[in-house]
């Protein structure tokens, strides 16, 4: 499925979207995180929390969870949003 | 200054002939990276950077084992922690495998979460690869590989009545809780010593396993129990390398000596001056003279500024032990001057005389050739800067 990655994350995809696979979000993230070593634990903390600024769109809906079934027809799109000056 | 080559998001390569390269000054802020490199005389410096543009960082170190390899803690406002490595010095990076962090918690228990890590230790010589770590929240942790997989070092960490010392997230300095402080007896790669702020300062000398509170003598805010060590509040210790027994420390009440197999701190900064007082951040020890240290006094009072006393910034010195101190301003600004040094943006160089460094939280690189006599300037407009330290390179 189709993943749009955010400026802050593109120095480990180098592609503002990416093709990955998993049957739930959490899958999705440990196939990008092989694909992309490090690039989980910059969004998802030890015990399995999105980060603060974190956010994760499935087809226009914001989903927290990382159990959240997907389809391969799904666009997963991830917003990390700026705060602090 | 230093002539500035030029910096892009992704660091070019100095431009100096390496073989006149003999000191690096690792400059760590809250928008990146910066390393000065030096000729011998410290004279010629040219810089490389920016290194991590726009990401928090805490702490950039290199290892004194290899003279090459370079650890830098890293984050950003909205990115997870982590720590990059580099094995020729910031031409290249690589990211840990596994930064540090802590266990997942059991299901239905909340885990802690490190939110950075902000201090880095090299291990002891003995032990090449070797490193530790200290995050905040509150946590401990050993890289055995060079820095590309870390593990939390249960027997602090995971203690009970250390967590309690520890608090949560909400305790702590206004950036958190931190550990830090974490020093090596340069004769016993397992006798080890951290500094908890808050929580106190701790000894282990079985690599970790178990920990001994040195906290006997130190003193903690008007009104609190001194031996609840939740209450203590190291700023920073530092080890003598010419005299591993003695150790200095910049406490938020005040400044002290230890000088081992003794267990009790004395307080050397009652003789510093009234007007002044003996609170700050980082304490820099000689490489070669036990009897030399270093403070960067800051504004202890009513809010705690935490600015520079008077806005006249200065660097004091003791060359006894702490029986007295001389202030060291020649050079640095007279009047007007607000900004202060951090607990690990002061530091010595091991040549004669010795150099001092030392970045401001305005985001300024002061240097001194002669020990602190006369200062001037290396870098400004810089981030604020969070860490300073110089390192001699390998040939």
């Amino acid at each position: 499925m189709k993943v749009l990655i955010p400026s802050p994350l593109l120095s480990y995809t180098r592609a503002a979207d990416v093709e990955a696979c998993g049957a739930t979000l959490a899958e999705l993230l440990t196939d990008l995180d092989q694909r992309f070593p490090g690039f989980r634990f910059r969004v998802v903390d030890e015990q399995d929390g999105l980060r603060p600024h974190v956010r994760f769109f499935v087809n226009g809906e914001q989903v927290f969870d990382l159990a959240r079934p997907l389809q391969p027809t799904d666009e997963v799109q991830l917003v990390q949003a700026l705060s602090g000056g | 200054m230093a002539r500035n080559s030029r910096s892009t998001a992704r660091a070019k390569a100095p431009a100096a002939p390496r073989s006149k390269v003999r000191l690096a000054v690792l400059v760590a802020t809250r928008k990146g990276a910066w390393i000065y490199l030096g000729d011998a005389g410290r004279k010629a410096w040219r810089v490389s950077g920016p290194h991590f543009l726009g990401h928090i960082v805490s702490h950039l170190v290199l290892d004194p084992r290899d003279g090459r390899t370079l650890l830098a803690a890293a984050k950003t406002g909205h990115l997870g922690p982590t720590v990059f490595r580099s094995s020729d010095l910031g031409r290249t990076w690589k990211e840990a495998a596994r930064p540090p962090a802590f266990p997942k918690a059991p299901e239905g228990e909340k885990g802690r979460v490190v939110d950075h890590t902000f201090w880095l230790t090299p291990g002891h010589a003995s032990e090449p690869g070797t490193w530790y770590a200290g995050t905040s929240p509150q946590g401990l942790f050993r890289s055995e590989d060079g820095g590309e997989t870390w593990e939390p070092i249960g027997g602090l960490n995971d203690d009970p009545e250390y967590r309690k010392r520890m608090g949560g997230e909400q305790d702590g300095t206004p950036d958190g809780p931190k550990l830090h402080s974490v020093l090596v007896d340069p004769r016993d790669a397992a006798h080890l010593y951290v500094g908890m702020s808050s929580g106190g300062f701790h000894e282990s000398r079985d690599r970790g396993k178990t920990w001994t509170p040195l906290s006997q003598g130190l003193e903690v805010v008007g009104g609190f129990d001194a031996k609840n060590l939740a209450f203590h509040d190291p700023h920073c210790a530092r080890i003598c390398p010419s005299n591993p027994d003695r150790l200095y420390q910049q406490n938020h009440c005040g400044i002290y000596r230890l000088d081992r197999p003794s267990t009790s701190w004395t307080r050397i900064g009652k003789s510093m001056p009234k007007r002044v007082g003996d609170v700050g951040f980082p304490m820099v020890v000689h490489p070669r003279n036990a009897n030399v240290a270093w403070v960067f006094p800051m504004d202890g009072t009513t809010v705690w500024p935490r600015t520079s006393p008077d806005g006249a910034p200065a660097a004091y010195t003791t060359r006894n032990g702490g029986k007295t101190w001389q202030r060291l301003d020649v050079g640095l600004p007279k009047s007007q001057a607000w900004w202060t040094v951090k607990r690990q943006a002061m530091a010595a160089d091991a040549r004669a005389p010795v150099g001092l460094y030392l970045g401001t939280t305005s985001g300024e690189v002061w240097m001194s050739r002669d020990e602190g006599a006369r200062f001037s300037l290396l870098a400004r407009n810089l981030p604020e800067i969070y860490a300073v330290e110089v390192a001699e390179l390998s040939s």
